[in-house]
């Protein structure tokens, strides 16, 4: 019987920290969103600077996820199957951006790239503008989902260990072919889930961003800022509608996520 | 089977790496041809004007008025970017390479750093009318309706269980002339007594509940998060707020207070590279004609054609005392170096 409390005690107390901590302020977004009607907010989603900011965060999305998917792999192809010395450091070097915060990482590279920063001079020889710019963004984004593809596989492809890409070796198939027949399959789900957790993390970004950005309208706003600047205009319905479209983009790659997992487990089976 | 089904896979996760990539270029290519755009005589020309937080609203209205007024003068399409955030950081951000052609910022001290950065030409104040500041503001006090705490003066709003809400004077333009406001205050109330003053804003900061990075920070604690009793604020910030919740608050002004000017700049480095020279000089000078000082008083800043303020007299009060940066401070550079410069006297009052 005492059990029996203890157990339903337990399961109303975490629900409700569900409820409050996750349920509650997801449905005040939609509920705000919607709150003077549809036509406010399709007139928010579809403002010039709403569909602009939508733009460069899927522009900054999509190179981001490339970039790092490719060096995720690179990095975790060499740290999981090879040995050599400063792995332990290349490892941790890695794993900066977890622990640093967005705003250092933002600092850094108007430090390096900006009119006070060391490569300056020479950015400007060449005319190419990094930071208060599209290219400064999407480094910023960059840097701070670096570790996101290649942290997913390192666990992934040390557990499978090297044995297979060594008797493919013995059996004499070269560096690629051992790559795409032999390690790429068994790492295909770790690796998709990888990518999906980037494009997550790089879509919401807000923090490096924004010290990076320059708030400049309709040219370097992301969509985070953008929900930031209306909030700051007192625009709360347009912010929340706004909001609402990364909420829904969080959901279906959360819903992605799941499908990944599932077929993962499967898989391990 | 299973070997098709992982090439169609490839192919596709080929072909979406493709999308992504030329997405990526073409983006950058429009962004080219924007730039070259630029030149004197062409059709469109584009420039940024890096502004502080309060302005958005007039900004947004006025880019529209001086787009109509350039195309009939010019035959030529401004497209305007904007930027707002707290004046400094603002300040900050233009010198370390966010090329604005123009600064309307909240200090003159934000548009010096520039100036000192090299990237504006000595003698700006002096290149538009009155100092460079088209418009005007103050400091008053926004308040609950009702006034439940009865604030009217600086004496009220130091007493011990009202909160403030005022931004951090050492990232925001407006937090410095609400410390200088009260600063003025205390000084005629103590008749110069600086010890006496220390102590009535040591008071005053010791109410302040919440210190924001900028003043739109500020506001939004204040009217949307419902902190505090009484926000210190810009005359425009606070009947901004007032407009858009009538039932909400009411707007005291103080008996004293500080003229606020605003500057306005070009910045020279910025326009030559762009080659904006003559309509970003426009942009500026056109803040002076009488349609754009009456925009300004209709988003409640203070023209500074005093016929156009006077059509305004029934929202601003017109009889408040207001001191002066220049007179009573010494200007903004000896005021910079007095009260907030690291361990000067907001430091010390702070601390303790």
């Amino acid at each position: 019987m005492k059990e029996k409390i203890v157990k339903v005690i337990l399961i109303l107390l975490g629900g409700a920290f569900l409820i409050i901590m996750l349920v509650l302020p997801l449905a005040t977004v939609l509920v705000y969103a919607l709150r003077q009607g549809f036509e406010t907010f399709s007139k928010a989603i579809t403002d010039e600077y709403a569909v602009k900011a939508l733009h460069l965060t899927l522009l900054a999305t999509g190179i981001t996820v490339i970039v790092n998917t490719i060096f995720g792999v690179f990095a975790a192809w060499t740290i999981a199957k090879f040995r050599f010395r400063g792995k332990q450091a290349l490892t941790t070097l890695i794993d900066i951006p977890f622990s640093i915060s967005p705003i250092i990482a933002g600092l850094v590279f108007i430090l390096v790239f900006g009119r006070i920063g060391w490569a300056y001079p020479l950015l400007e020889a060449w005319d190419i503008k990094i930071v208060f710019a599209v290219p400064g963004i999407v480094l910023a984004t960059i840097f701070v989902t670096f570790p996101f593809v290649s942290r997913e596989l390192i666990p992934l492809m040390q557990a499978q260990g090297s044995d297979e890409e060594e008797a493919a070796a013995l059996m004499g198939a070269g560096g690629f072919r051992i790559f795409f027949k032999v390690t790429l399959p068994h790492i295909k789900w770790g690796l998709l889930y990888g990518v999906i957790l980037c494009t997550a993390r790089s879509l919401g970004e807000f923090g490096a961003v924004s010290v990076v950005s320059g708030h400049l309208r309709g040219k370097t706003n992301t969509l985070p800022l953008h929900v930031e600047i209306l909030f700051n205009e007192f625009k709360l319905t347009a912010a929340f509608s706004v909001s609402s479209i990364l909420v829904l983009i969080a959901v279906i790659i959360l819903i992605l996520r799941n499908i990944v997992e599932y077929r993962v487990k499967r898989e391990e089976r | 089977m299973k070997r098709t089904s992982i090439l169609s896979r490839k192919a596709l996760a080929l072909a979406i790496t493709l999308g992504l990539i030329t997405g990526a270029f073409t983006g950058c290519a429009s962004k080219d041809s924007s730039l070259a755009a630029n030149k004197d005589s062409a059709k469109s020309v584009a420039i940024t004007n890096v502004s502080y937080d309060p302005t958005r609203e007039l900004y947004e209205q006025y880019n529209k008025l001086f787009q109509t007024y350039w195309e009939k003068e010019k035959g030529q399409k401004v497209e305007i970017t904007q930027s707002h955030g707290g004046s400094g950081k603002q300040a900050r951000s233009v010198l370390e390479g966010n090329e604005a052609d123009v600064v309307t910022l909240a200090l003159e001290g934000d548009v010096d750093e520039l100036r000192k950065a090299g990237l504006i030409e000595d003698g700006w104040v002096n290149e538009f009318p009155k100092n460079s500041a088209p418009y005007t503001s103050t400091i008053v006090f926004l308040v609950r309706k009702g006034n439940p705490k009865n604030l009217k003066d600086w004496d009220d709003i130091v007493k011990s269980g009202v909160e403030v809400i005022t931004p951090d004077p050492k990232s925001s333009g407006g937090a410095r002339w609400n410390f200088l406001a009260a600063w003025a205050f205390a000084n005629k109330k103590f008749g110069g007594d600086e010890a006496k003053d220390k102590d009535f804003l040591k008071a005053l900061y010791a109410n302040v509940s919440v210190l924001d990075s900028g003043a739109r920070g500020a506001t939004t604690t204040f009217v949307e998060n419902g902190q505090g009793d009484v926000l210190l604020a810009w005359e425009n910030e606070a009947f901004l707020s007032l407009k858009e919740h009538p039932d909400d608050f009411e707007v005291v002004t103080p008996s004293l207070s500080i003229l606020a000017q605003p500057s306005v700049a070009v910045v020279d480095t910025n326009v030559k590279k762009h080659g904006t020279e003559e309509v970003s000089k426009a942009y500026l000078e056109y803040l002076y004609s009488d349609e754009a000082q009456r925009l300004e008083g209709q988003n409640f800043y203070r023209p500074s054609n005093p016929d156009i303020l006077k059509e305004f007299s029934s929202t601003f009060n017109l009889d408040i005392e207001l001191v002066n940066i220049d007179d009573d401070f010494g200007g903004w550079a000896k005021a910079t170096e007095k009260f907030f410069a690291d361990g000067a006297i907001f430091d010390e009052i702070y601390k303790k």
